[in-house]
């Protein structure tokens, strides 16, 4: 029974993986940029969701209906700045802007806010309520919810941009952006908004996580973009479902690493990365993009 | 105007200004110099052929009327207005049009798809993706088909029906025959006169000479990025084409472009 119980935790908490792997699946899908801030934007995310909630009292479940439009105007902006601006001068470039980018954040969070972790919305029932099934599996709320959350973005944007004739643009863009130029689009705005979504999604992740867990100035390099990653490679690039089932099976094999013994949770997992990088280097679902 | 370049003026001189006039055109590509004061008028319901050994800059310059490349010097100017600064897409939206050099289809989308993309900025006219399904018979019942699935010249139809539900006033064409076997190329420039019919005006860039003077009401060689000859190809003579496309005798020194010569 704890074994089943690990795996249901496993692959609920992978939906919160996925929900931090999203949005770095679209950003290097769609604009080839490995978006190495990923993490710490969420952790941005998360303190944002908390200021507003202290500032404004607004319920905690809500605060996303702030944080998420804000995250993605912020993506647009970054986007089509120090973003594009990079890209235009190659891609290995991007790297280094959004390892700068990162170091920025990280380090004017702790300016700003002391090195000290905090949650969203601690204490309160929604967080902490579960329900039982038998009597060794407890299943919390919150990770159900998450879950859900996770399926309804993967969802959204997978319509998204299979059938509007935005998507259809980004997928455009994606292929060949002077090619779309050519057809009278301004790419650097189709890539903005793909940015603007990424960033929304980066949005929910956090505010996820800082219920689910605890945030600080460093979880956003030292878990959340080191989740993200393997969810991704777990699941194949470019591929929204598999970005899912990345994140699931990341969480499966965490809890199955923490029931053999809790110190290998984390380690299991990445056991599981490298394997996959090994044996099957595009990912568990190697199909090229979405389709 | 000097030697080699022969100009018929007929019909072309009527008055009428120019639909595309680009002017004493320079382009770099960091320190080389791809295109030297190039200048050409293309007038409404031409078909202008630019033609010219590998890297005479016939590419280049087609590429910079659709605004990927800026000119160091010069203009372009449509319709009476200068569009040198323009970016492409805006180019686009106002009426020209590129089919570019190698397709360049979108591989993750559909046939149907990449033509939506075409239309999807489309000014008004007469051409709908159904009226290229029309022309392109075999397309609508494969129109789900990734790109990727076609053969050369299916993706070639793919790529000039992407340009054309954007109804362009101006099509760009690069190379359209590269790559092809003959025949196929003989069915993609038999679609021509439907082309034009539709009222547009046809500017292209071909490798292929015999089969630009076949289609061209005017052509232009360009040789290391200068003009060597351009007239009408009634007017001109096989061993003058010879001279001005491999830069043999007379023409070696460069011919001017011909400037003023329709005023």
């Amino acid at each position: 029974m704890a074994w089943v119980n690990a795996i249901i935790q496993g692959v609920l908490t992978g939906g919160l993986y996925a929900l931090f792997a999203c949005g770095l699946s679209l950003m290097f899908g769609v604009m080839k940029v490995v978006n190495l801030a990923h993490g710490d934007l969420a952790v941005v995310a998360g303190y944002i969701a908390i200021g507003v909630i202290t500032v404004t009292h607004i319920p905690v479940l809500w605060s996303f209906l702030i944080v998420v439009p804000v995250m993605a105007a912020l993506g647009y902006v970054l986007q089509r700045t120090i973003i594009q601006g990079a890209l235009d001068r190659g891609v290995l470039t991007t790297l280094m802007v959004t390892f700068g980018l990162s170091v920025v954040i990280e380090n004017g969070l702790l300016q700003f806010f002391s090195a000290n972790s905090r949650g969203i919305g601690v204490g309160l029932s929604l967080i902490t309520a579960s329900f039982s099934i038998g009597s060794q599996i407890q299943i919390a709320y919150l990770l159900v919810l998450i879950f859900a959350v996770a399926v309804l973005v993967l969802l959204g944007l997978q319509f998204f941009l299979s059938k509007s004739k935005f998507g259809r643009l980004i997928r455009a863009s994606a292929d060949d952006p002077e090619a779309t130029q050519l057809a009278g689009a301004d790419y650097r705005h189709v890539f903005g908004i793909a940015a603007a979504l990424a960033f929304a999604t980066v949005a929910l992740g956090g505010i996820a996580y800082g219920m689910y867990s605890q945030l600080s100035p460093t979880t956003g390099t030292d878990t959340i973009l080191l989740f993200a990653f393997a969810a991704v490679v777990i699941g194949g690039l470019g591929s929204l479902w598999g970005t899912l089932l990345g994140g699931v099976v990341l969480g499966v094999a965490q809890q199955i690493g923490a029931q053999i013994n809790i110190s290998d949770e984390v380690l299991a997992g990445y056991i599981v990365f490298l394997a996959v990088l090994v044996l099957r280097p595009q990912g568990l679902i190697g199909r090229r993009a979405q389709s | 105007m000097t030697a080699p370049a022969v100009e018929g003026n007929g019909s072309r001189a009527n008055g009428a200004s120019p639909l595309l006039e680009i002017s004493d055109l320079a382009v770099h590509h960091g320190q080389l110099r791809a295109l030297d004061s190039i200048s050409l008028q293309v007038f409404a319901g031409e078909v202008y052929a630019i033609i010219g050994a590998n890297g005479a800059g016939k590419s280049t310059l087609l590429r910079t009327i659709a605004g990927l490349h800026h000119p160091s010097t010069g203009s372009v100017r449509f319709d009476g207005a200068d569009v040198t600064g323009l970016r492409p897409e805006q180019r686009a939206r106002q009426g020209i049009v590129m089919v570019p050099e190698g397709r360049r289809l979108f591989g993750s989308l559909s046939v149907e798809e990449n033509l939506k993309v075409g239309a999807t900025y489309a000014r008004q006219g007469p051409w709908t993706i159904d009226r290229v399904y029309e022309m392109f018979g075999w397309m609508r019942e494969r129109r789900s088909q990734r790109t990727a699935q076609l053969s050369g010249g299916e993706q070639q139809a793919v790529a000039i029906g992407r340009a054309l539900v954007a109804n362009p006033r101006v099509l760009l064409l690069d190379e359209l025959s590269l790559g092809l076997a003959p025949v196929v190329v003989q069915r993609i420039y038999g679609m021509m006169p439907q082309i034009l019919s539709t009222g547009i005006t046809v500017l292209l860039v071909e490798q292929d000479v015999s089969q630009a003077l076949r289609v061209a009401s005017h052509i232009q060689c360009l040789l290391e990025g200068r003009t060597t000859l351009q007239g009408r190809p009634t007017d001109v003579t096989a061993e003058q084409v010879e001279r001005a496309y491999f830069g043999l005798a007379s023409s070696a020194s460069g011919g001017q472009p011909a400037e003023g010569s329709d005023a």
